[in-house]
């Protein structure tokens, strides 16, 4: 329990220097550059000192739950030996912690205004809905696709960059033959995918699995998954922009 | 004081409510599946509450302080009054230069929030541990940043200049592969890595406003072509600067063993 606290305390000190520069930024812009005072300073104070405690207890929470499960997690499924279980999992985890992301939600209702507004579709409630749907389906399955090959070449032992510069010749071809309009949204697709709580679980199981198979490097093949991640579905969204 | 309670309640709810699909996934495979119990079932469940509840708290206070700040600055910055002069109500000619303060502020909030993005933080811990200790936490962290940094300010620059954005983007991608093929060859997955987990919680919100708010004011530029799109810069660029942290720390490194082999020799 005393170590506990002291990991706490410690936590929030380096939280308070990971928030400085956003304080500095916002006070120098603020007050130098455009000379005005701060509106509503109790209330941001208020903010500011919730950031730091959150953060703290995230860090804190990071190391004692999500990176142990991620990892305890892998060496299950590599003592388990069943390549067709894993395979799921790593679907099953890309696809369900996408469909839900919050952050996924809000672009893909803004995608579906914006793409009603230019006529694409129908400015009608159920047809904007359909649009949204349709695009979180569509990046939770490129998620789910990106964590499955990538758990497979973490197990094969291939190179990142092949799948990722295959990757990118993918997205520039579909650049060349997608719709204007959805480019800039596929684009964005593929950065939002990668949440907060996933972000460790995911690099935890690509480490936990190089640890626990022979021949493999936690460093070179234990990271690229959430790059493969944020990929794929630029290519899903530009050719679902295609096929509507 | 009530109503922020009832509406920290509803974080936490929305909250338990992503993470539930997340929690049973990886429930049901460790319980049914594997068959196997969880180690050290306390800690876990107390780290989780943790990892809840600093979010909660984190998004909570953005909310209240951060987001409403950054969206009026953006907002002050990109604006005709501030753009072309006092009492301005739109902007017909400017010069790209116009906007120096706007490119500034970009590359400042992209740093900042970056090196505050929970995310970052996580895999620059993994990559601490992993990598026994030579890559650093805050090494990984500053070169992410400065990515970030100069991606948001060149995709802010191609917003008021209205060039395609397909060009930066592909050019960046060749930066990329041409990297990837000198940089050290440990670094390459975990430089591709940062590129994705830039632009989560806090750095999206503030760029995105950013983005938009010039995408409105410039005459010419469509909210859907040209305000999307930043995220993108940010999170090509750190890809390009973590190979280099990574190119110079090995050519310092290549250069300091250089002069110790070379003073070794005198003596």
């Amino acid at each position: 329990m005393k170590t506990l606290l002291l990991q706490f305390l410690r936590s929030i000190r380096q939280s308070f220097q990971d928030l400085l520069p956003i304080i500095l930024v916002i006070g120098f812009f603020e007050l130098i550059v455009l000379q005005q005072g701060v509106p509503n300073f109790s209330q941001i104070l208020i903010g500011g000192f919730m950031v730091l405690l959150g953060l703290s207890f995230f860090v804190l929470g990071l190391q004692m739950a999500l990176f142990p499960l991620g990892e305890d997690m892998a060496y299950s499924f590599v003592r388990k030996g069943n390549l067709w279980l894993l395979l799921l999992f790593a679907f099953t985890l890309g696809f369900g912690t996408t469909v839900a992301e919050p952050a996924l939600i809000a672009i893909a209702e803004e995608a579906a205004t914006i793409a009603a507004d230019g006529g694409v579709i129908e400015n009608a409630d159920d047809a904007r809905e359909n649009y949204a749907t349709g695009l979180r389906l569509v990046v939770a399955l490129a998620v789910g696709f990106a964590l499955l090959v990538g758990v497979i070449r973490i197990l094969k032992g291939w190179p990142v960059q092949y799948l990722i510069i295959g990757g990118y010749i993918g997205v520039v071809i579909m650049t060349g033959f997608a719709p204007d309009e959805i480019i800039g949204i596929a684009y964005d697709s593929g950065g939002v995918t990668t949440s907060t709580v996933t972000v460790p679980l995911v690099a935890a199981l690509g480490i936990g699995l190089a640890n626990s198979i022979q021949g493999r490097d936690p460093l070179i093949d234990g990271f690229g998954l959430i790059a493969f991640a944020s990929l794929t579905p630029m290519i899903f969204v530009m050719a679902y922009g295609m096929l509507f | 004081m009530m109503d922020a309670i009832v509406h920290f309640g509803g974080t936490v709810l929305s909250l338990i409510r992503d993470v539930l699909p997340i929690a049973t996934i990886l429930i049901g495979f460790q319980v049914l599946i594997l068959r196997r119990p969880i180690h050290n079932p306390a800690r876990v469940f107390v780290g989780l509450v943790f990892v809840l509840l600093g979010l909660a708290l984190f998004l909570e206070g953005l909310e209240l302080a951060l987001f409403p700040l950054g969206r009026l600055l953006a907002e002050q910055l990109t604006a005709p009054a501030f753009i072309v002069g006092e009492g301005a109500e739109a902007i017909l000619e400017f010069t790209w230069s116009d906007y120096f303060w706007v490119y500034i502020f970009a590359a400042a909030i992209g740093f900042a929030t970056t090196v505050a993005e929970p995310a970052l933080i996580a895999v620059s811990i993994k990559a601490n541990q992993v990598s026994g200790g030579t890559i650093t936490v805050n090494g990984l962290r500053f070169a992410v940043a400065i990515g970030v940094a100069a991606g948001v300010a060149l995709g802010t620059f191609r917003i008021v200049t209205g060039t395609p954005l397909h060009w930066y983007i592909i050019t960046g991608y060749v930066i990329v592969i041409i990297q990837t093929m000198v940089a050290p060859r440990a670094i390459i997955p975990l430089a591709y890595d940062s590129g994705g987990v830039t632009t989560s919680t806090v750095t999206v919100p503030l760029v995105a406003a950013l983005g938009l708010g010039l995408a409105e004011t410039i005459p010419g530029r469509s909210p859907l072509l040209d305000g999307f799109g930043l995220i993108a810069f940010a999170s090509l660029f750190p890809m390009i600067t973590v190979m280099a942290y990574a190119q110079i720390s090995e050519w310092l490194s290549r250069k300091s063993k250089q002069a110790d082999s070379d003073s070794g020799h005198q003596t």
